[in-house]
């Protein structure tokens, strides 16, 4: 038994060591660039990938494979800054953030088309002999990692404390326009920052696929979360709380693992995150309790002037939406169908990020919440579908409200990380609640679409339904918008403290705005149920968050008409270029990167 | 008759410094307190404390007659206190009407009724539906911001619609005092409200303060200038280095030689202040 135990403390040391590879470097960006890297588990999952490949066609020995390793996530990462980020020096603030994410996108892509999307097997590298201690073992690749890390970070330490660009990557990560007036060139700086940070990443990728010699493209999400959930733990921007953060991380995990079974795993490192924003925004190690202010350099959103759509051309456009079914084009119906139920969560998104500035990375699970409600009042309690969808509506806006209410406080980038992790958190709660969501298996025969006796299963009714209700709702919203609840809600997107000495409590508006967000992402979720009439607990997962948010930035934020447009724009057109479809994800990241840098504003204009 | 706004001992650190020590000041109504002293004095920390945008290490804060000490912004704003900032708030992607009538959103009654719990669906179904109470104080509170506008001439009537990001400074600040006055303020706290400005919009300003206490309006001022100073000023208090080191009346301020002490001896701040506060009386 006690062997056991200390098998799970070595292991949490392990997995610690190699979060600390990935958290040290997320760690050194935060404080030279003031960016949390999204793209951070993207060089990780290229590390891995470039290990594997060096070891079965060159056939390289370890050192040779690191040392690879670092050469070429060191080169990505150079390209990261110096093409991904450089150029939004002076962009609005959340620009930035924005941008790792694209980037993130197309380097998964890239990955996945160059070495497929199926797992690969990385050769064990090291003796296969493990020493007994007490009970318990510990393996040569145990030690190799626990070695890597405690190198790494002295050498780190070393750079940091003795050279002089050590010394310039400190100055600039204290105050980065006083570095510069003394003389510190910050964009070498952030350079080197980048090259570093990514090395540390690759390294890590490649010893994860030693460790648990599988890996996958699909891993970097996972590991870019577990950086951002150490880093937060240790203290944005501290380089040795990192560390700290990291070591707690790996041990939690593993004695969680012990306690409740793997599939808890990851749900302990999303509440640990969540309880972190909410009690110790600045990490463990810190002294001070209140969140550091965030840099006031421009606006939140892209100033802009957003384009005025006359009424009449609205009501064209949804009277020849309306006779579009007429056509009698099934396969297009079904894609506008699609476009309209994603328009929806577009409204929605928008509304949050754009109106409000919360930039919502989560927001896929409201669309989980209300497809799970929906669909289970019609299985298990019987309700008529079209009370059920309605309700399913009301329910994701209060469970949506409340379980963002913590999150209320924070701002700028605080908010895009508790969202991410709110929304794990609602797919794994959906996981693992077996006794009400059928856990793995999901809601299988959910009835379809109809309304008072009314079968809408069809293409025609689903579309059609799907266009009222859209219509219905983004009515309601421009009615919101021009109300007082609108300018309210965009005084606190523009400036919280100068709303709230005017009245305006960011907790009861930001409440408002989740609320109704909720209702019609919620609604969404609940048609997309009934409609496809199978979901799990990945129907509505994280790329489906990034889809939406793009959709929301092609538009323009905040602007209802630009949802809309964005949404038909990225579901109908890959329909269009159906040859490019493996390709899809891949422009998706390219279009993200391509708004933020050259329309910023997105097509309609912000709002 | 209780001053409108008392502080009493009020103290604030950041870290090892000492920003405001041990700040009291009582302001009467219809009075126009002044504050001033060199950069660095804890005047704007003593305005964030007062305003519940910080909360004080030690000392208390009265307003009208309620305790207020480490209130929440919103509560201030119900009360009838609105400020100015030092360096213009505006919100930028708000219109310059649109500026204003957020300024008015404590005065808001129809559409935000004060039911507890239920409050805030309610205000949520009133903003849908409007109503006639609605929409009826909805153009009032637009006709009163176009009149509160109408205090600048025609420097911000022809530009109701614009984005407040495409003022110009002076205008900005024009719009951060009308929205302040939206909020049909008992106290008004502004914040060097002619930083930045140029000879003939200060004087522009000078006169719309003087309007205003004209009107009756009791006002916490923070400036630099202090021709505008001594010109509107019912008492002057001068800090330094976060004590409070005068107290009096503009002319016996101007005399007191801790004062131009405290001038003189932040050779690289506040300079040009320094040479008109040392200057004779007339």
């Amino acid at each position: 038994m006690l062997g056991a135990w200390f098998d799970y403390t070595v292991n949490g040391f392990v997995i610690g060591n190699i979060y600390a590879l990935l958290a040290v470097g997320l760690a050194l960006i935060y404080g030279v660039a003031n960016l949390v890297n999204f793209a951070h588990g993207s060089v990780y999952v290229v590390g891995a990938y470039v290990g594997w490949a060096a070891i079965t066609y060159l056939g390289t020995p370890l050192p040779v494979t690191l040392l690879c390793v670092v050469v070429v996530c060191a080169l990505v990462g150079v390209g990261i800054e110096r093409l991904g980020l450089r150029p939004l020096h002076g962009a609005s603030r959340i620009a930035p953030l924005l941008a790792t994410i694209g980037i993130a996108l197309v380097l998964d892509q890239v990955v996945q088309l160059i070495f497929s999307p199926d797992p690969r097997a990385v050769p064990m590298q090291v003796p296969d002999w493990r020493i007994t201690l007490g009970g318990g073992t510990i393996g040569a690749l145990d030690l190799l990692i626990a070695g890597i890390g405690l190198t790494s970070a002295a050498v780190l330490y070393g750079f940091l404390r003795f050279t002089k660009l050590g010394w310039a990557v400190r100055a600039t990560a204290q105050d980065s326009d006083a570095a510069k007036q003394m003389g510190v060139d910050t964009d070498r700086v952030n350079l080197v920052v980048f090259a570093i940070a990514s090395a540390l990443s690759g390294i890590s990728g490649v010893l994860v696929g030693m460790y648990y010699n599988q890996i996958n493209p699909a891993m970097s999400f996972e590991a870019t979360l577990k950086g951002i959930v150490a880093l937060i733990i240790g203290g944005l921007g501290n380089v040795p709380g990192a560390i700290g953060g990291s070591l707690i991380l790996g041990l939690t995990e593993s004695y969680g693992i012990a306690l409740f079974g793997t599939s808890y795993r990851n749900l302990f490192a999303f509440v640990l995150l969540i309880a972190m924003l909410v009690w110790r925004p600045n990490g463990l190690f810190a002294a001070r309790r209140s969140l550091p202010p965030e840099p006031m350099t421009g606006t939140f959103i892209a100033r802009s002037r957003p384009l005025k759509v006359p009424s009449w051309a609205v009501a064209v456009v949804i009277l020849l939406a309306a006779l579009l079914p007429l056509l009698d084009a099934p396969y297009l119906l079904q894609i506008g169908a699609n476009s309209l139920m994603y328009a929806m969560l577009a409204l929605s998104l928008t509304l949050v990020a754009g109106t409000v500035g919360q930039v919502s990375l989560g927001h896929a699970a409201l669309l989980a919440i209300g497809g799970y409600a929906s669909g289970l009042l019609a299985l298990d309690a019987g309700w008529p579908v079209a009370v059920a969808i309605p309700a399913a509506g009301l329910i994701t806006a209060a469970l949506g409200t409340l379980l963002v209410f913590p999150a209320f406080r924070l701002t700028g980038h605080y908010v895009s990380i508790a969202t991410l992790g709110i929304g794990e958190i609602v797919s794994l709660v959906i996981l693992n609640w077996t006794g009400l969501t059928r856990g793995a298996i999901g809601l299988g025969g959910i009835p379809p679409l109809e309304v008072f006796g009314y079968d809408l299963g069809s293409v025609q009714g689903t579309y059609w339904l799907c266009l009222v209700v859209l219509v219905l709702l983004a009515l309601l919203q421009v009615r919101l918008l021009n109300s007082h609840l609108g300018r309210s809600w965009r005084a606190i997107r523009d400036d919280s403290v100068a709303a709230r000495s005017y009245g305006v409590s960011g907790d009861r508006y930001k409440a408002l705005a989740f609320g109704y967000g909720g209702f019609a992402a919620g609604i969404s979720g609940a048609i997309t149920a009934h409609a496809y009439s199978y979901i799990n607990h990945e129907t509505f997962g994280a790329t489906i968050s990034i889809l939406a948010l793009t959709m929301v930035i092609l538009g323009g934020l905040g602007n209802v008409v630009g949802a809309v447009l964005g949404a038909t724009l990225l579901i109908a057109l890959p329909e269009a270029f159906r040859f490019l479809a493996e390709y899809r994800i891949l422009i998706y990241g390219i279009v993200l990167l391509l708004l933020i840098r050259f329309r910023p504003q997105g097509l309609m204009g912000t709002v | 008759m209780a001053p409108i706004l008392e502080v009493r001992g009020l103290r604030k650190h950041f870290g090892g410094v000492t920003a405001v020590a041990d700040a009291t000041l009582d302001l009467h109504e219809g009075e126009l307190l002044s504050i001033i002293g060199p950069n660095g004095a804890g005047k704007t920390t003593l305005f964030n404390l007062i305003s519940g945008l910080d909360l004080p290490d030690a000392g208390s804060v009265r307003l009208f007659g309620q305790d207020a000490t480490g209130a929440p912004p919103e509560r201030l704003a119900g009360l009838g206190m609105a400020r100015t900032f030092q360096h213009g708030r505006v919100f930028g992607n708000l219109s310059v009407l649109d500026n204003v009538l957020v300024g008015a959103h404590s005065r808001l009654r129809a559409v935000k009724p004060a039911v507890p719990i239920i409050g805030p669906l309610l205000e949520f179904a009133l903003a849908a539906i409007r109503p006639a109470a609605v929409r009826a104080e909805e153009a009032a509170l637009r006709a009163d911001a176009i009149r509160i506008l109408s205090v600048f001439g025609d420097r911000l009537i022809p530009r109701l619609d614009h984005p407040a990001f495409s003022l110009s400074y002076a205008n900005r600040r024009r719009v951060e005092i009308a929205r302040a006055l939206a909020l049909h303020p008992r106290l008004l706290l502004l914040d060097e409200p002619t930083a930045g400005m140029n000879q003939t919009e200060t004087v522009e300003m000078q006169e719309v303060v003087a309007d205003l206490k004209r009107s009756g309006l009791t006002i916490l001022l923070i400036e630099h200038k202090l021709e505008m100073v001594m010109r509107l000023s019912d008492r002057v208090i001068v800090m330094d280095n976060g004590n409070r080191i005068a107290e009096g009346l503009p002319q016996e301020v101007r005399r007191d030689p801790a004062v131009i002490e405290a001038y003189l001896g932040h050779r690289a701040t506040g300079g040009a202040a320094a040479g008109a506060a040392v200057e004779p009386a007339p």
